[in-house]
């Protein structure tokens, strides 16, 4: 296996491929259109994959609903305003059971904010973002190969939860080149078939995919089988990264270009001789709540740092409870921030409990 | 070695990210670890294209360069932009022919090549950008020459063995002017 020099966004359309996705739809917005425009030329070397440009943000998830409903494993890409306007059909998907990755290489705040990086997007990407109380996996990759890793990984958890996965980027994410290695290309063929897709009713009863379920009792059920179905996730998919944890007197909680900007900070104090240590959830739903709980018996001061101003630090309170000191560090508006100003905050936290 | 960090800054067309994609690959073939970061978004026709490139021993935390180790400034903007970031003790390139203005300050070293000009002679004006990272390689030992005449080669196979030759031969030109100026 050879590493290549790519781009980020480059990095998800080749591992999507990869992973056996044969339908995008998307539609342009910074800073994410190398996406498509990689997909474009990829897909139309390969006989079975459709690629399409579509009108709209809205028309491009009603295109991945459909080509889901058939089969294919499908895919869409955005920024934050454009993911705001695919929500009804993410929120449909989730109704229906459907599986698609979703890549929102977010913006800088509301509205349409800026192109920088930054991680506005937390609460709409794990709280469900749409209407109807449904959950979406989000994941959160923060280097070049994670993109690959996260990527193919958001398909198979797409499949086998049958829900709408979102890989959650940013600008860096996006438009920075690292080097990866790709693993080899999946045959869409050789996939567990799905028995539950549309594709024609020969020889076999008809099937409906709908999220309309007008008897209250079938509704309740269906959202019982919901929750269930999130609560088996929350079981078995958390992941997350432990750095210099053991002997940690703090402990940096932070996702994403957050996450890797922090691993430099730690670096640094520990230099100095300080015990930090960093804590990186890489699925953000279904928070690693357990594990960083587990982690407040030897660590009582958490720093939460984030690319906002306080989203993700809700759920490691929610977490953590009253077992240690949350504090948080936020830089939003798409300034990236640098090792040495997380490196003062941590230094700064440690004087002022004397740790 | 540690983290060096290097900023690429030009016109649009001076091949100033190409620049940086070879030092990158260059680094990666090296087996370091290496991050390209463009300037992206709203960018003018005429203005100014710039890259951070990271070239480490370590894993690499920030792509983000505040304070430069190195700067190669291809027109005047970009020295009034970047001259000012560099870290002391570093350098800065310039391109000579067409920068007249030259960096103020005296706790870095500037090292002038007239790459437009090497350029011409060698019979193809587009190959400036491959006579300055010839030269940078060269005076900074980042990667080693080596490697960039490798990663020049894999580049740019697609386009004919011409193209590959002219930039191949203004690398080298670029290296030989470096080591022509005061023997270092």
């Amino acid at each position: 296996m050879t590493k290549q020099l790519m781009r980020g966004s480059h990095a998800i359309a080749e591992a999507a491929t990869r992973a056996g996705c044969r339908f995008y739809a998307g539609y342009p917005i910074t800073p994410q259109n190398e996406l498509p425009e990689y997909m474009s030329v990829r897909f139309a070397q390969l006989e079975d994959a459709t690629f399409v440009q579509a009108e709209s943000e809205l028309a491009a998830i009603n295109m991945v609903m459909g080509a889901s409903m058939a089969g294919v494993r499908a895919m869409t890409s955005s920024s934050s305003p454009g993911i705001s306007l695919k929500q009804e059909g993410i929120s449909y998907m989730a109704g229906m059971e459907l599986p698609a990755v979703i890549v929102n290489i977010m913006r800088g705040g509301p509205g349409l904010g800026n192109i920088a990086p930054s991680q506005q997007d937390y609460l709409q990407a794990t709280k469900g973002g749409g209407h109807g109380g449904y959950r979406t996996i989000v994941l959160a990759p923060c280097s070049g190969q994670e993109l690959v890793t996260l990527t193919i990984k958001a398909f198979d958890l797409a499949d086998a939860y049958r829900s709408p996965v979102i890989l959650l980027g940013d600008g860096l994410m996006g438009q920075m080149m690292e080097p990866v290695i790709f693993p080899d290309p999946i045959d869409p063929a050789a996939l567990p078939k799905k028995d539950w897709t549309l594709d024609g009713a020969r020889g076999r009863d008809s099937r409906l995919i709908a999220s309309l379920h007008l008897d209250p009792t079938e509704m309740e059920q269906f959202n019982w089988k919901l929750a269930r179905k999130y609560a088996a996730i929350c079981e078995r998919e958390t992941e997350h990264e432990s750095y210099l944890l053991d002997d940690a007197v703090v402990a940096v909680v932070a996702f994403g270009t957050a996450a890797r900007i922090a691993k430099g900070a730690v670096n640094r104090v520990r230099k100095a001789g300080l015990k930090a240590g960093l804590f990186r959830p890489i699925t953000l739903w279904p928070f690693p709540g357990k594990e960083l709980r587990d982690l407040t018996r030897t660590i009582k001061s958490l720093l939460v740092f984030e690319m906002n101003f306080g989203q993700m630090v809700e759920d490691v309170k929610l977490s953590v409870g009253e077992q240690a000191r949350v504090h948080f560090h936020g830089r939003p508006g798409g300034i990236i921030p640098t090792p040495h100003d997380i490196g003062a905050a941590i230094t700064k936290l440690i004087h002022r409990y004397g740790l | 070695m540690g983290i060096t960090k290097t900023i690429f800054s030009g016109f649009g067309g001076q091949g100033v990210l190409m620049m940086g994609y070879v030092l990158a690959t260059s680094g990666m073939h090296e087996d370091k670890h290496v991050t390209f970061l463009p300037s992206y978004g709203a960018e003018v026709r005429g203005g100014t294209a710039n890259c951070t490139i990271t070239v480490s021993d370590e894993p690499i935390a920030s792509p983000v360069a505040s304070f430069p180790d190195f700067a190669v400034l291809m027109n005047t903007p970009s020295v009034m932009r970047f001259e000012g970031g560099v870290k002391s003790g570093g350098a800065v390139f310039l391109n000579s022919d067409l920068v007249e203005l030259r960096p103020k300050r005296r706790d870095i070293q500037v090292v002038a090549i007239p790459v437009n000009n090497i350029a011409e002679r060698l019979g193809n004006a587009r190959s400036a950008n491959m006579v300055m990272i010839g030269a940078f390689v060269q005076k900074t030992g980042l990667v080693s020459l080596k490697s960039v005449i490798k990663s020049v080669k894999s580049i740019f196979e697609t386009k004919g063995t011409k193209v590959h030759k002219i930039n191949t031969l203004a690398l080298k030109e670029g290296a030989a002017f470096v080591k022509g100026l005061s023997g270092s």
